[in-house]
């Protein structure tokens, strides 16, 4: 099977990649170290220690680890509940990870607005219910709950799929050698699912430390994550250099982020 | 070997739609080693999940030492089975899998350890405490499922086709293996299997079944050689199973010729279904036996030969260590212990009588 | 009694995915315009959506965008995975690292990077430059898929095409490709549906003039979205609806009438 002349059909998107995948992951670093002349320098990935840059990494990073810590405590017993209540493959399945994204994920970000607001949706029912309504539209937790409602799938989706193939039969011997529910769950179930776990809790950090949609809808405008500062100097400043440094400071922690579940991974399995 | 261990009263279950098990009846005594054997789908391993309790019967009861346990979850019985793909728990050494269930029973670490050097002598694999499971062979796995089971000190060990994975040699081994264990640990087994050549080794008494009935139960030696009906016959090893006529008693007639046997009371003149297996017919010259016949096929087996010899539009097997070329003129002769007669299944489903042979 | 406390759990959580959903379509019939109060019930946006051009044409933009996007990834990505099956594993692993990058990357990321690449290529920002970015992130989700597919498929069907005197060429499309289908339409879909939600990455390497369905909307998150938006919304997730329904029913339909 090892033809030569046959691999060259991968030629095509190697090209691609090299051109739309490399290249420019180079562009973003080539810009980071030079000023607007050319020039070497570290100033643009220094900019990180300004205060506005700092505190809104900061606060991203904080957000997008309290919402990961929510879509995992959401998602684990969803994924287990998926594993029991429903058929693989089944139509359910499509309803929670598929047919939601046929909806505009802007405008199902934009919706929370709607039943957050002020007088909105949520607090009507709950005057009408006759409790105390509550305000967090553009604030913080309305943020977290914009990455928790948006990545939610993201996670469980891979916890899912882990779950779903450890074998039935290990955990009828789990049973059978003398342990109950919560033993089964927690000396079997959770240690085989830890790969799903990791992959999970990657695909919801990054994208909730990096976004700048979320944080400008249900922020009012008026909290700056990292993303939006990005966003900012390169749509609206067209200060690239600054932005191509912020951007290799998001992606050291990118790295950083999976150099530690990937380390956890190893270690438990 | 009087008690009965566990009894299983008028079970059915379903699966779909699907009758698996069809008001099935069954007890097994202490220290028994019972093998259910049967084709795929036939209920077997169905019936092993029940006493598991890994399948909830749809109506009847499971008692175990009188108690009812139909309802009880399977961590709550004092039963431990060996799976079928051995589950061992591929994150955890060999030492971890067998210490699971001591661990969770809250047991002393000095006595787990001494558990699992115990269990690992007996199964042949000392030292394999650090092991992981995936770097073990097929065969070893399945002597950890063992150790794993039964440093629990069940009364009962169930094992759900253990053998199925392994390959011819190693099978056999492990046979006598099991057969050694079992006289050690003096406890009950339950072996599902579908190869016969394993039940008829290992078992003090075999429960055929097929599609959701038992056909037939009794010691290897009753099932072999007194078969209940045709399917028993034609499943455990080769035989002729031909259609024939009780002309009386001791005497019946088969494709037109009469042979003497030594079965009695299935009446005058009925249908009945003898068999003969291959290795009970004595091939002879012609005019010296009670049917004659043409040779149409020979084929060296090894310890014998396996010829095929048409007799009046019946082709019958015939094993012999003497060897008769192609297209050559027999008789057949049987002696009449040999030959066993059945009676005619009632129905398409062969619903057998359910006859227990042994004694009560 | 565990099954239920499952159900429970289970129905909370698509309440809570599909709440805003729900408030989207009934907004689709809000006569007021503010979106705070109802207004009365009306079909007014729907009726509008038509003469809208500025939304008609973002959408078949959107449309022709996904369909386009997906189907060249497609075809590269298949190609790549077939490729890389001939491929010593050393090579296959680096091509899958690559691979990966956009995948775990962060869009915001993949989106400057493009966008620094065309300025320095000069490339006007429009349709093909948001065309190229959307491929480059959907090839992943086709390798992704039919990958695995790969490590499945029983080698020696293709060596026996090859026995039985096929050419290559000819022994993939009549022997390998049919077993790979299931896996290839899986990924065509989902670079589909990838492109059809993207914003980040399109806002970055549009142009001016350029609208897809998600610039179009972000761009009036801020001076209010137009509720024609709300009914077009509304109409491609009832049509998807229906379409799995159908997709998931048909194959049921077909077992029950097995049973009889």
């Amino acid at each position: 099977m090892k033809d030569s002349r046959n691999s060259l059909v991968t030629a095509p998107y190697l090209l691609w990649s090299v051109g739309f995948i490399i290249i420019p992951l180079i562009m973003i670093i080539y810009y980071a170290f030079t000023g607007p002349d050319g020039s070497f320098t570290t100033r643009n990935v220094g900019d990180i220690i300004y205060f506005v840059n700092m505190k809104a990494l900061m606060l991203s990073i904080a957000l997008s680890l309290v919402s990961t810590c929510m879509c995992l405590l959401i998602a684990y017993p969803l994924a287990l509940v998926l594993t029991q209540v429903v058929e693989k493959n089944s139509s359910l399945m499509a309803l929670i990870f598929i047919l939601p994204m046929w909806m505009n994920s802007l405008l199902r970000t934009f919706a929370w607005q709607n039943i957050l607001e002020r007088k909105g949706v949520l607090n009507g029912i709950l005057v009408f219910l006759g409790l105390q309504p509550f305000y967090i539209i553009n604030k913080p937790p309305a943020i977290i709950l914009g990455m928790v409602y948006d990545f939610l799938p993201f996670m469980v989706l891979p916890i899912y799929n882990s779950v779903s193939e450890i074998d039935k039969d290990l955990i009828n011997a789990a049973r059978d050698l003398g342990a109950g529910s919560f033993q089964t769950l927690y000396r079997v179930i959770w240690p085989l699912s830890l790969p799903g776990v990791i992959s999970g809790i990657t695909m919801v950090f990054v994208p909730s430390l990096t976004t700048f949609v979320i944080s400008d809808i249900l922020g009012g405008g008026k909290i700056l994550l990292i993303g939006n500062i990005i966003e900012q100097l390169f749509t609206q400043d067209s200060d690239w250099n600054a932005g191509a440094g912020l951007s290799v400071i998001l992606m050291i922690f990118i790295v950083i982020s999976m150099i530690i579940t990937a380390k956890y991974d190893r270690e438990d399995g | 070997m009087s008690n009965k261990l566990i009894d299983l009263q008028n079970i059915s279950k379903s699966f779909g739609g699907n009758l698996v098990l069809d008001e099935l009846d069954l007890y097994i005594r202490e220290n028994e080693f019972l093998t259910l054997l049967g084709p795929s789908g036939c209920g077997k391993t169905t019936t092993l999940r029940i006493i598991g309790g890994f399948e909830t019967p749809d109506t009847g009861s499971v008692l175990f030492e009188g108690k009812d346990i139909t309802n009880l979850a399977p961590d709550k019985r004092e039963v431990n089975t060996v799976f079928q793909k051995y589950a061992l728990f591929p994150h955890m050494t060999i030492a971890e899998n067998i210490a699971f269930g001591l661990k969770i029973r809250k047991k002393s670490a000095s006595y787990i350890k001494d558990k699992i050097r115990y269990a690992l002598k007996l199964v042949n694999l000392d030292g394999y405490e650090k092991r992981m499971p995936d770097s073990l062979s097929g065969g070893q796995q399945q002597r950890i499922a063992i150790a794993r089971a039964i440093v629990n000190e069940p009364k009962v060990l169930l094992l759900d086709e253990p053998l199925g994975a392994l390959d011819l040699k190693l099978r056999q081994d492990m046979q006598y293996e099991l057969i050694r264990l079992k006289n050690e640990l003096g406890i009950t087994f339950i072996y599902v299997t579908h190869d016969q050549e394993e039940a008829l080794t290992m078992s003090d008494t075999i429960v055929v079944m097929n599609q959701g009935y038992i056909q037939q139960i009794g010691t290897p030696e009753q099932v072999y050689n007194e078969p209940e009906n045709a399917f028993v016959a034609d499943f455990i090893g080769d035989s002729n199973i031909l259609p024939g006529i009780m002309i009386r008693d001791e005497l019946v007639e088969i494709l037109g010729a009469r042979f003497d046997c030594v079965d009695k009371g299935f009446g005058e003149n009925n249908p009945v279904d003898v068999v003969i297996r291959p290795e009970d017919i004595d091939l002879v010259s012609p005019g010296e036996g009670t049917i004659e016949g043409i040779v149409t096929d020979t084929i060296f087996k090894g310890v014998h030969y396996e010829m095929c010899v048409m007799s009046r539009g019946f082709e019958f097997i015939v094993h012999s260590t003497d060897y008769y070329p192609e297209n050559i003129k027999v008789d057949l002769k049987v002696n009449p212990f040999d030959i066993q007669i059945m009676h005619k299944p009632e129905s398409e489903d062969e619903k057998a009588v359910e006859i227990d042979e042994r004694l009560p | 009694m565990k099954k239920t406390v499952g159900r429970l759990y289970l129905t909370l959580v698509l309440i809570f995915l599909y709440a805003p959903i729900a408030t989207l379509m009934v907004l689709s019939f809000n006569s007021s315009k503010s979106r705070a109060h109802w207004g009365g019930f009306t079909f007014e946006w729907y009726l509008g959506l038509i003469s809208n051009e500025e939304i008609m044409d973002a959408f078949r933009t959107t449309l022709i965008l996904a369909f386009l996007s997906a189907f060249i990834a497609t075809v590269l990505g298949t190609a790549a995975c077939t490729g890389m099956q001939f491929m010593r594993r050393r090579y296959r692993s680096i091509i899958m690292g690559i691979t990966n990058i956009p995948m775990l990357n962060a869009d915001i990321v993949t989106g400057v990077s493009l966008m620094l690449l065309f300025i320095a290529a000069r490339v006007s920002m429009g349709f093909t430059t948001v065309l190229l970015s959307h491929i480059t992130f959907n090839i992943p989700y086709v390798i992704l898929s039919v990958m695995p597919r790969y490590r499945e498929l029983n080698k020696s069907t293709y060596e026996a095409a090859l026995d039985l005197g096929a050419g290559p060429v000819y022994a993939f499309f009549k022997v390998v490709l049919p077993d790979l289908m299931g896996a290839v339409l899986s990924g065509f879909l989902m670079s589909f549906t990838m492109s059809l939600d993207d914003f980040i990455i399109t806002h970055f390497t549009q142009g001016p003039g350029f609208d897809t369905l998600s610039t179009k909307i972000y761009s009036e998150v801020k001076k209010g979205i137009n509720p024609e938006i709300y009914a077009l919304s509304t109409i491609m997730f009832l049509a998807v609806l229906i379409l799995l329904f159908f997709v998931n029913y048909r194959p049921h339909l077909d077992k029950e009438n097995v049973k009889k």
